[in-house]
């Protein structure tokens, strides 16, 4: 178990193409750290570089406190699950985990001593004897995590390795993931596109965009505080709803002004935050949970919006609704008792005090 | 499961460098260069050789001067000289005659077998395929003395045509196994929506099959013109006078064995003529590549295997 | 109601072509059999009538006496084998296709590994230039290998001499002509394997060398534990297969030594073309190349499993 350290880190292929831009990352002794973003902000061009798969264009990545820029993989003493398994389709299930212990001249007493504990965490101690091809996905997702257990390394690495499972079983692989974090808790780096699985799994989630950095924390401040644009939309499912809007006096506070219609209040807490954005063209952002239809519970910074639905998705515990603000789409949850048609109107309530105010030029969360 | 396996170095980060990874690619990179160009010339010599010798004057050749890899005053007279020989325009015609007879024969045969193998079942069409792939392992040599007895039976013996009978043995089989492949690959999608459009049979292999599987149409009919160009066994075996020879036979016997020594230095400008030009060079690594390309990809992982065992055993002729 | 009606009439005038469909398809159905079965009629009919029925023929051949007027049993055989000449040629073949095969895989592998470590662009011209031995009439290039072995004009020897070492008889010594064949024909062959074995090199996926690397494999562990179990099945096809046409090859042999000096070279397919078309003992011819036949029957045997079993395969 150790520290991963990565500081400054560039990678530029040919033809200057710049995957990654200057990322620095400290990530502690056991933690559980996930990678997230869309396709091709750089995530597992930095899983690799740790991994030792892709050379570092400049700067310096460690691991416990050793730097292994120049340190080729088998080195490194790390472990890594690939999105396809990678599993020698030649050897069985044993001799797959069994592979690297090998290498390493392991007595044999220690290989079977090794995989048999894997194999009993992960459930699979039945399989050892069969190859790969004879078995199911989600099986061979956790022969290729148990190759990766034996080898007890310092970091583990996972390259998207639910991505070619179906719905129903990433769901519960998520959950043995997470269960064998607990008990082998090494220090893992786990990349992903799936805001769900960051969400769910991580520790900390790091959200990457376009080679950088955009923010690092604990999942629940991603979501409650998120510092840009990018991860405003990006954490949360559905994704938050923005409306462009101007700041504007409204009486003795501000509010939120859409268009001649709409003007949403913004409550008195949030008033000296905002007050050097008067009268500036800002994004209003509120996620679909905040928009519900009307609860009489008398709280304040509740505003009432009418809307003309569009498209009705009942989805048993919830019913979500989609409607027009002016130009822009948006989703709001609402219970499923209430009735909702579509091309009728329905009176929702917005709860301002989970409001996002950003500022579309620098894309900041203010 | 706690026992750690390699121990760490304290912290004040002292950077441990191993063997750069960069330098050792670089270093495998340049080892293989090097490598693969010793090779090459390795590979070249034969050929290069050949271009320098028909560029020498038959007395260049016989004084034995000086580096026999040198050219010391190039001449065309050689290529000349045979271009005009009667005997060579005659081995050349025939050998075109022959091939282009028996490529047109061969692919005519293959497709059409290919497509009914292929496309349409019927009672023993897998017992058929297997046996096309056997009879592609007989090899003409040993065939070639009952033919001997069967060709001169049949009066056909000393006749360009009896080549042009028996040469298909050896380009149909392989030919009709590349063509099923390529049938094979073409999603039976296509049949179903030209039945649907109301084409027939002939007429789905016509306008479908054969244009879909152009590349392998072109790829067989290479083999077969490769195959038919370079025989050697066969003419040798059955033809004996120089107005039917062909040119392979015809270079090796009449310009070096019983022929004068002054004739041995003909034999160089001779063999520049066969070189087969580079669209068959082309059209084989296309092949290849071809294979590369699908092996990956096909959606019928069977025959990402069977069909590299097809394009084997046609570059196996050697 | 106006509806109703137009939809009625529409309804049916298709019926009486749906019928006429039927009944075509019937048709069609009961004429593809014969369609498939004319349509593989000339194939049919070149591998019975110039393959198997020559093979038979080959066999009822070689059971006569030289005149072919009476039936003589195995006598050619045994005779045969009681001849040390003949006896020669049998171990001059197996040596010949052994040793020949094993250089040819063994230069095809390296070559294969070589050019898959370098880039995409040069590797098209490294294969162009690598395949000119294979690409050119086997015939032609055996020709000037024969001018470059000729014992008054080698150019080899020419520049062994350069260098002060003696000339190599190259055709002129038994051992010397053995080797001068076999180099030949690797030439002309190597190229094929390295074609055969960058494919499967390129099939395997790039991951697997990822995974092992990060479970601590060296380069030389990558390729044992690796590359070469993954392509185990392309290896074995590749060397049965060239072993089988290696076996029966003529052309080689017959251009460069006919078979000597002194019979110290000849294959199966030399020696019966000199027994039976040269010497005109026909039968005899016959029984010289069906002593090929149990080796290929084996050999065949084999590439058919190794091929089902790949087919059967699957990632």
């Amino acid at each position: 178990m150790a520290q991963v350290s990565i500081r400054k880190i560039h990678k530029v292929y040919d033809g200057d193409v710049q995957a990654v831009k200057g990322i620095d990352l400290e990530i502690a002794d056991h933690e559980f750290v996930v990678l997230v973003g869309p396709s091709g902000c750089g995530k597992s061009t930095t899983l690799r570089m740790i991994a030792g798969l892709e050379e570092i264009s400049s700067g310096d990545i460690l691991i416990g406190n050793r730097v292994v820029n120049d340190v080729p993989p088998r080195n490194r003493d790390i472990a890594m699950v690939f999105q396809n398994y990678a599993l020698y389709p030649h050897l069985s299930v044993f001799d797959n985990m069994a592979f690297g212990l090998k290498l390493r001249k392991f007595s044999r007493a220690e290989i079977k001593r090794r995989v048999d504990e894997a194999a009993r965490i992960l459930d699979i101690a039945s399989l050892l004897d069969r190859k790969p091809k004879a078995l199911s996905g989600g099986q061979r997702q956790r022969v290729a995590m148990g190759r990766a257990i034996v080898r007890n390394p310092l970091v583990f690495l996972f390259d998207e390795p639910l991505s070619n499972l179906d719905a129903k079983l990433r769901v519960q692989m998520r959950t043995e993931i997470k269960l064998v974090h607990q008990k082998v808790n090494t220090t893992t780096v786990y990349v992903t596109h799936d805001q769900v699985e960051a969400m769910t799994l991580a520790d900390r989630v790091v959200v990457m965009n376009q080679g950088i950095i955009e923010q690092v924390g604990p999942p629940q401040e991603l979501y409650h505080h998120p510092k840009t644009r990018f991860v405003a939309g990006f954490i949360g499912s559905p994704a938050m709803n923005f409306l462009p809007c101007h700041v504007v006096q409204h009486g003795d506070g501000l509010a939120a002004r859409v268009d001649e219609t709409i003007v949403l209040s913004i409550p008195a807490a949030r008033r000296d935050r905002y007050m050097p954005f008067k009268d500036k063209a800002m994004t209003v952002g509120l996620r679909p949970e905040h928009m519900t239809e009307i609860r009489a519970n008398g709280k304040p910074g509740l505003e009432r919006i009418d809307v003309r639905v569009d498209v009705v998705e009942p989805m048993g515990m919830e019913t979500m609704v989609h409607f027009m603000v002016g130009r822009d789409a948006m989703c709001a949850r609402i219970d499923p008792n209430t009735p909702a048609k579509a091309n009728a109107m329905l009176p929702l309530q917005a709860d301002m005090n989970n409001m996002h105010l950003i500022d579309p030029d620098s894309g900041r969360v203010v | 499961m706690c026992a750690m396996s390699t121990a760490v170095a304290e912290p004040g980060a002292v950077p441990i460098r191993d063997r750069s990874m960069r330098r050792e690619r670089r270093w495998a990179l340049w080892g293989s260069y090097i490598a693969l160009t010793v090779f090459a010339f390795i590979f070249l010599i034969p050929p290069i050789y050949t271009v320098i010798t028909s560029l020498k004057t038959s007395t260049e050749i016989s004084s034995r001067q000086g580096s026999p890899w040198l050219v010391q005053n190039p001449v065309l007279d050689n290529f000349l000289e045979l271009a005009a020989d009667a005997h060579f325009q005659a081995f050349f015609w025939n050998s075109i005659k022959i091939t282009v007879v028996v490529v047109i024969l061969s692919m005519v045969i293959s497709i059409l077998a290919a497509f009914a193998l292929a496309r349409m079942r019927f009672w023993g069409s897998a017992a058929l395929a297997t046996g096309v792939f056997l009879t592609y392992l007989v090899p003409e040599s040993l065939l070639f003395i009952p033919m001997f007895q069967i060709v001169g039976s049949l009066g056909l013996m000393n006749s360009t045509w009896c080549l042009v009978l028996l040469y298909p043995t050896l380009t149909v089989p392989f030919c009709t196994w590349i063509m099923i492949g390529y049938f094979s690959s073409i999603p039976k999608e296509l049949d179903e929506a030209a039945l649907i459009d109301g084409a027939s049979y002939l007429q789905m292999l016509v306008k479908i099959f054969i244009p879909v599987a152009m590349p392998g149409i072109i790829a067989a009919t290479i083999f077969a013109f490769t195959v038919s160009w370079g025989q050697f066994l066969y003419p040798l075996a059955f033809l004996f006078s120089s107005d039917q020879m062909v040119l392979t036979v015809g270079i090796v016997t009449e310009l070096i064995r019983g022929a004068s020594a002054g004739d041995h230095l003909r034999i160089p400008h001779g063999l520049l003529h066969f070189r087969p030009d580079r669209r068959c060079h082309q059209g084989l690594t296309g092949v290849n590549k071809k294979l590369e390309n699908r092996q990956g990809r096909t959606p019928w992982p069977r025959f990402r295997s069977a069909r590299s065992t097809r394009s084997m055993t046609a570059m196996c002729r050697r | 109601m106006v509806q109703a009606t137009v939809l009625q009439a529409e309804l049916e005038t298709p019926r009486k072509s749906e019928v006429e469909q039927v009944g075509g398809l019937h048709r069609l159905i009961r004429r593809r059999s014969t369609l498939a079965f004319l349509m593989t009629l000339p194939l049919i009919l070149v591998i019975v009538g110039l393959v198997a029925w020559p093979s038979v023929y080959s066999i009822y051949l070689s059971m006569l006496n030289k005149k072919m007027t009476a039936f003589v049993g195995i006598d050619n055989f045994t005779f045969l084998l009681k001849r040390s000449t003949f006896q020669m040629v049998i171990f001059q073949t197996c040596f010949f296709a052994i040793v020949a095969v094993i250089a040819k895989a063994l230069i095809g592998f390296v070559l294969a590994h070589l050019m898959h470590n370098i880039p995409s662009k040069t590797q098209r011209v490294y294969r162009g230039l690598l395949l000119l031995p294979w690409v050119i009439p086997a015939a032609m290039s055996t020709l000037t290998w024969w001018w470059l072995f000729d014992p008054s004009y080698s150019a080899f020897n020419w520049a062994l001499n350069v260098f002060g070492f003696p000339s190599v008889p190259w055709l002129g010594e038994t051992w010397w002509a053995r080797f001068s064949v076999i180099l030949v024909n690797v030439w002309i062959g190597a190229p094929f394997f390295m074609i055969m074995y960058l494919a499967a090199l390129k099939s395997v996926p790039e991951q697997l060398y990822e995974a092992a690397a990060i479970d601590g494999a060296t380069a030389w562990q990558k390729l044992i534990h690796i590359t070469l179990p993954m392509m185990r099945n392309i290896i074995a096809i590749t060397i049965l297969f060239s072993l089988i046409l290696t076996f029966a090859n003529f052309d080689i042999v017959r251009i460069l030594t006919n078979g000597g000096p002194q019979d110290q070279t000849h294959l199966f397919s030399t020696y019966a073309f000199q027994v039976g078309i040269q010497s005109g003992d026909i039968p005899l011819g016959a029984a010289v190349s069906l002593f090929m036949l149990p080796l290929l029957a084996i050999f065949a045997y084999f590439i058919l499993s190794g091929v089902n079993r790949r087919t059967r395969e699957e990632m």
